[in-house]
C-alpha cells in the first residue's frame, strides 16, 4: 500500500509499517479490530465516574486551569461565521483575559476551511495553531475527491491542523477498510510542498457510533491509518464528548503506543463547558496516561464557551471572589 | 509547567464531636461498666487516642441481655408497620448525619473517606430502608404465614466495616421484632456508640438496641449467655469455630459470616481495562480488609503478561495516605496486630518463593501502613494462596482451561465469593454453576445491595444476610417442625 507518513519519525513509521498486515484486507482488518479486548460499559462508566470524584483544589486547581486554557481549540463552527467573528475569536485566543497578562494562550483556533486565511492573518506570527474542519464536516457525506479537495484547500490556505470526520455510514456497515483508506488519503492530502504536513485529527462522532466497542475499534482504525490526534465529536449532534467515551480513547492511545511506539493525541469536543468538567478530563488523562500526555501537544479541548468559565474560576482563585460573566469578554 | 500534583483535600474533622469517654448503652442509657474498666480506641492512621470506652464484663452483658429481654415483650408485639416507622426514622437520621458518621468511621477505622462516604454510609442507610420495608410484609417473605421473632439477638461484629456490619445485623433483627445486644469490635467501637445515640434520637423504645463494648471476652460472654436466642457473628473463621462450639447443643440459632480467599478469574477474552479495575477494587478496597476480597487472581496464561503489566501500571496510580483526604485510595491498616499479621504472611510468600512487587510509595511515618502488594509465581501450595491475609496483598496464579480455573478456585477451605471476567455470557453461567462460593460476581467485583443475600460455603460460615433470605435467620416460622410451631401458636391463642 503506497503511502507517506510524514508526521512521524522514521522508527515510528517503521513500527507502524510492521503492522501493515492487519490492514492488508477488509477481513484482516475486521479480525484485528474485533479481536481487541472488549469494553464493559458498566465498568467503564464506573471508572470514569470515580475519576470524576478527585478533589482538585488550590495549587492543583490553579495548575489545572492554566493547563486547560492552554489546551483549548477555541472554536467557531457556525454557518453564520464572518471574518469579523473569526478575528474576534483570534484576539481572544491571543489574549484571553485583557485584565491579566499571565493567562496562557489557547492552543488553536478552530474554524471552517474558508476562514483559515482570515485566522492566519489575525494570529500573525503567534504560535497559536489554526485548525480547519474539513472532509464535508460535520456529516462527512460527500464523495472522496470532494473531501480531499476540501482538505487540500484548507492546507493550502495555511491550516496547521485538519479536523476530519470519518464516514460513519461506512464504519457502521462494517466497511472498515474503506474508512481506513479514506483517512489514509486525507492524511496524504495534509502534506505540504515543503515536505511537512498539517496535523491530522480524526473525528469519530462517538454519539453516532453508539457502543464503546465501536469507539475502541474506530480509535485503532484511525491510529493505524496515521491519525495524529483522535477526537470524539463534531459538537453538532445530540451526544458529544462524555467522560467514558474519552476514557476509551485515552486507553486506546496508551495501548497503541505500547504496541507501536507511536504517540497519538486525544481531543474530546462538544459540551465541555465548565472548569469542573475540564478538570475531570485532566484528571482522567493524568491517571490513565500520565504526565507525558498533559500538554497541548497531546491533549486538546474542543470548546467555545469553556474558556470564559476557566477565566472566571481563575479570577476567583486570584481574588478570592467570584466575578461574573461581564468580567470576561464575549466573542 | 510543573507536574499535576493533587493538593491535599482533607475532610474537616469539625463535623464530628468525639467525647473523651463512652460508657455502655444498656436499656436506653449510657453508663459505666460494672467494674469500671475501660480501654482506648486509636486512630490507626496517626496512633492518636480518640476516646476511652467501657469494657463490659459478664455482669454488664447480663444486664444488657435482660434489658433486651424486657423490651422484647413490647417490641415484638408492635405491628410490623409500627416497627417500620422506627426503622425508616433511623435510616433517615443516618442519611442526615452521614457526613459526620463517615468522618468518624474513617478516623476510627483508618479507611479512606471516599469509601466511608461513597460506599459504607449509603449502604448503611439502604439496609435500614430495605428492612424497614419488610417489617410489615413478613407473612409474604416465604417463611410461613405467621413468622415470629426469636427473641434476643446477640450480635458480634468486626472492625472492617463497623457501621455497615451493624446495619446488616441490627436492621433485619429489628424489622422481624427481635431485640438486640450488639458488641462492636474492640478497635472500632465508636460508630456503634454514635448509633446508640441515633436510636435515642429516633425515639426507639428503651432496651430494643443495647451496645456493649469490649474485647473478645465480652463477645464470648454475650454468645454464651443463656438469655440469648440467636447469635450472629461476622469475623474470623477461628473465632467463628469457637462460637459454633460454644452454642452447640443449645437451642440458639446461629449465623456465621467468616473468612474468605476468593478467586477472581480472568479469561483471555475479558474486557481487560475493566478487569484491571475490578481486580484493584477486589483486593485494595478497604485496604483489603474485606472477607469477600478477591485475594487470589486466577489469570489465563495467554493474557498473563498483558494483564500484569496493566495491573502494575494501575497500582502505580493508587494513592496511599491520610484517610480523611478525599483523594486517598488506600488508608491505614486497622491495628498494629493486623499489620504484623499481614507482614508475616507477605514475608512467608517471599520465603516460599513467590515474587513480591509493590509500587514505589511513601508511607506516612505514624500509624499502621502497608503498601499495595502483588505476588506473582504463586502456586496453590503457598501459604499466601491458602490463608486469608486480610490486607492489601494480591496473589496471582495462572490457569490454562476453564476446568483448571474451577479446580483451583474451589481448592480452598473457604467459599464466600468469586469473580469471573469474560465477554462470553455462556461461560459466565457455566463457571458460576461450578464455583462453590456464596456470591459470584461477573465482570464486576465487591458490589453490594441490601436486596442481595450474602454468605458463605465451607469455612466461610453459614446462613445468609441481606435480602429476603436475611430475614430467615431472625424468624421462627415454617422452617421449624410443625409440632413446635403449633405449640407456640397454642400459647399465643391462650
Amino acid at each position: 500500500m503506497p503511502t507517506t507518513v510524514p508526521a512521524y519519525g522514521e522508527e515510528a513509521a517503521e513500527r507502524l509499517a510492521s503492522m501493515a498486515d492487519v490492514t492488508a484486507s477488509d477481513s484482516a482488518l475486521r479480525r484485528f479490530l474485533h479481536g481487541l479486548p472488549g469494553v464493559d460499559a458498566v465498568g467503564l462508566q464506573a471508572r470514569a465516574a470515580t475519576l470524576g470524584t478527585r478533589s482538585i483544589k488550590t495549587t492543583a486547581k490553579a495548575y489545572a486551569i492554566d493547563l486547560a486554557i492552554s489546551m483549548i481549540d477555541l472554536t467557531t463552527l457556525e454557518g453564520a461565521d464572518t471574518p469579523g467573528k473569526v478575528r474576534a475569536l483570534c484576539a481572544k485566543g491571543l489574549n484571553p483575559d485583557p485584565t491579566d497578562r499571565t493567562v496562557p494562550r489557547v492552543a488553536a483556533i478552530c474554524v471552517y476551511g474558508d476562514m483559515v486565511a482570515t485566522a492566519k492573518e489575525a494570529l500573525g506570527g503567534s504560535d497559536i495553531q489554526v485548525a480547519a474542519v474539513a472532509t464535508a464536516f460535520p456529516s462527512g457525506r460527500a464523495a472522496l475527491p470532494v473531501k480531499l479537495a476540501d482538505t487540500r484547500d484548507a492546507v493550502a490556505a495555511g491550516a496547521d491542523e485538519i479536523d476530519m470526520v470519518i464516514d460513519r455510514g461506512a464504519f457502521l456497515s462494517g466497511r472498515y477498510l474503506e474508512v481506513f483508506e479514506e483517512i489514509r488519503q486525507v492524511k496524504d492530502a495534509c502534506a505540504r510542498e515543503d515536505g511537512t504536513a498539517a496535523h491530522l485529527k480524526v473525528i469519530f462522532e462517538t454519539g453516532e457510533l453508539q457502543t464503546y466497542d465501536n469507539v475502541r475499534r474506530a480509535s485503532w482504525l484511525a491510529m493505524l491509518a496515521g491519525a495524529d490526534f483522535i477526537k470524539t465529536s463534531t459538537g453538532k449532534v445530540a451526544v458529544n464528548a462524555t467522560p467514558p467515551v474519552t476514557l476509551v480513547l485515552l486507553e486506546a492511545v496508551r495501548d497503541f503506543r505500547a504496541a507501536t511506539g507511536v504517540q497519538v493525541g486525544v481531543k474530546p469536543a462538544g459540551g465541555i463547558r465548565t472548569s469542573k468538567d475540564a478538570i475531570k478530563y485532566l484528571v482522567m488523562v493524568n491517571e490513565t496516561l500520565g504526565e507525558e500526555w498533559l500538554s497541548p501537544q497531546w491533549f486538546r479541548f474542543g470548546a467555545s464557551s469553556l474558556l470564559n468559565d476557566l477565566l472566571m474560576q481563575r479570577q476567583k482563585l486570584s481574588t478570592g471572589r467570584y466575578s461574573g460573566p461581564d468580567y470576561v469578554t464575549v466573542d | 509547567m510543573p507536574v499535576f500534583e493533587y493538593a491535599p483535600a482533607p475532610e474537616s474533622r469539625a463535623v464530628v464531636d468525639i467525647a473523651p469517654s463512652y460508657g455502655l448503652f444498656i436499656d436506653g442509657e449510657f453508663g459505666e461498666a460494672g467494674d469500671g474498666k475501660v480501654f482506648k480506641t486509636l486512630s490507626p492512621s496517626s496512633e492518636e487516642v480518640l476516646s476511652e470506652v467501657a469494657q463490659a464484663g459478664a455482669e454488664d452483658v447480663d444486664r444488657a441481655v435482660k434489658a433486651a429481654r424486657k423490651a422484647f415483650a413490647t417490641w415484638s408485639a408492635l405491628p410490623g408497620s409500627e416497627r417500620a416507622k422506627y426503622l425508616f426514622r433511623i435510616a433517615r437520621i443516618i442519611q442526615e448525619r452521614s457526613r459526620e458518621l463517615a468522618v468518624l468511621e474513617s478516623l476510627d477505622n483508618g479507611k479512606p473517606i471516599r469509601e466511608s462516604r461513597d460506599a459504607d454510609l449509603p449502604l448503611v442507610a439502604a439496609h435500614f430502608f430495605y428492612y424497614a420495608g419488610w417489617a410489615d410484609k413478613l407473612a409474604y417473605a416465604g417463611y410461613g404465614p405467621d413468622p415470629r421473632p426469636l427473641g434476643v439477638a446477640g450480635q458480634v461484629i468486626p472492625w472492617n466495616f463497623p457501621l455497615l456490619m451493624l446495619a446488616w445485623k441490627v436492621a433485619p433483627a429489628l424489622a422481624t421484632g427481635n431485640t438486640v445486644v450488639l458488641k462492636p469490635a474492640e478497635t472500632t467501637p465508636l460508630s456503634a456508640l454514635f448509633f446508640a445515640d441515633i436510636c435515642r434520637q429516633a425515639g426507639l423504645p428503651k432496651g430494643v438496641v443495647n451496645i456493649v463494648t469490649g474485647d473478645g471476652s465480652t463477645g464470648a460472654e454475650l454468645v454464651a449467655h443463656p438469655g440469648v436466642d440467636k447469635v450472629a457473628f461476622t469475623g474470623s473463621t477461628e473465632v467463628g469455630k469457637a462460637i459454633a462450639r460454644s452454642v452447640a447443643g443449645t437451642r440458639k440459632k446461629v449465623t456465621l459470616e467468616l473468612g474468605g480467599k476468593a478467586a477472581n478469574i480472568v479469561f483471555d477474552d475479558a474486557p481487560i481495562d475493566q478487569a484491571v479495575e475490578g481486580i484493584i477494587g477486589g483486593i485494595f478496597f478497604n485496604q483489603g480488609h474485606v472477607c469477600c476480597a478477591g485475594s487470589r487472581l486466577l489469570v489465563q496464561e495467554s493474557v498473563q503478561e498483558e494483564l500484569l503489566d496493566a495491573l502494575k501500571r494501575r497500582m502505580r496510580t493508587l494513592r496511599v495516605g491520610d484517610p480523611l483526604d478525599k483523594n486517598t485510595d488506600i488508608g491505614a491498616i486497622n491495628s498494629a496486630e493486623q499489620l504484623a499479621r499481614i507482614r508475616a504472611l507477605a514475608d512467608a510468600g517471599e520465603a516460599e518463593g513467590a515474587e513480591r512487587w509493590a509500587p514505589e510509595c511513601e508511607l506516612p511515618s505514624h500509624g499502621y501502613w502497608f503498601a499495595p502488594t502483588l505476588f506473582t509465581g504463586v502456586t496453590q501450595a503457598h501459604r499466601i494462596a491458602r490463608e486469608e491475609i486480610f490486607g492489601p496483598v494480591l496473589s496471582v496464579l495462572t490457569f490454562r482451561t476453564p476446568d483448571e480455573a474451577v479446580a483451583k478456585a474451589n481448592n480452598t477451605p473457604y467459599g464466600l465469593s468469586a469473580g469471573i471476567w469474560t465477554e462470553k455470557g455462556s461461560r459466565i453461567l457455566a463457571m458460576a454453576n461450578k464455583l462453590r462460593a456464596g456470591v459470584i460476581w461477573s465482570n464486576t467485583f465487591n458490589k453490594f445491595d441490601p436486596a442481595s443475600p450474602f454468605g458463605g460455603y465451607k469455612e466461610s460460615g453459614y446462613g445468609r444476610e441481606g435480602g429476603r433470605h436475611g430475614l430467615e435467620a431472625y424468624l421462627a416460622g415454617a422452617a421449624e417442625p410443625t409440632s413446635e410451631r403449633s405449640e407456640r401458636e397454642g400459647e399465643r391463642d391462650r
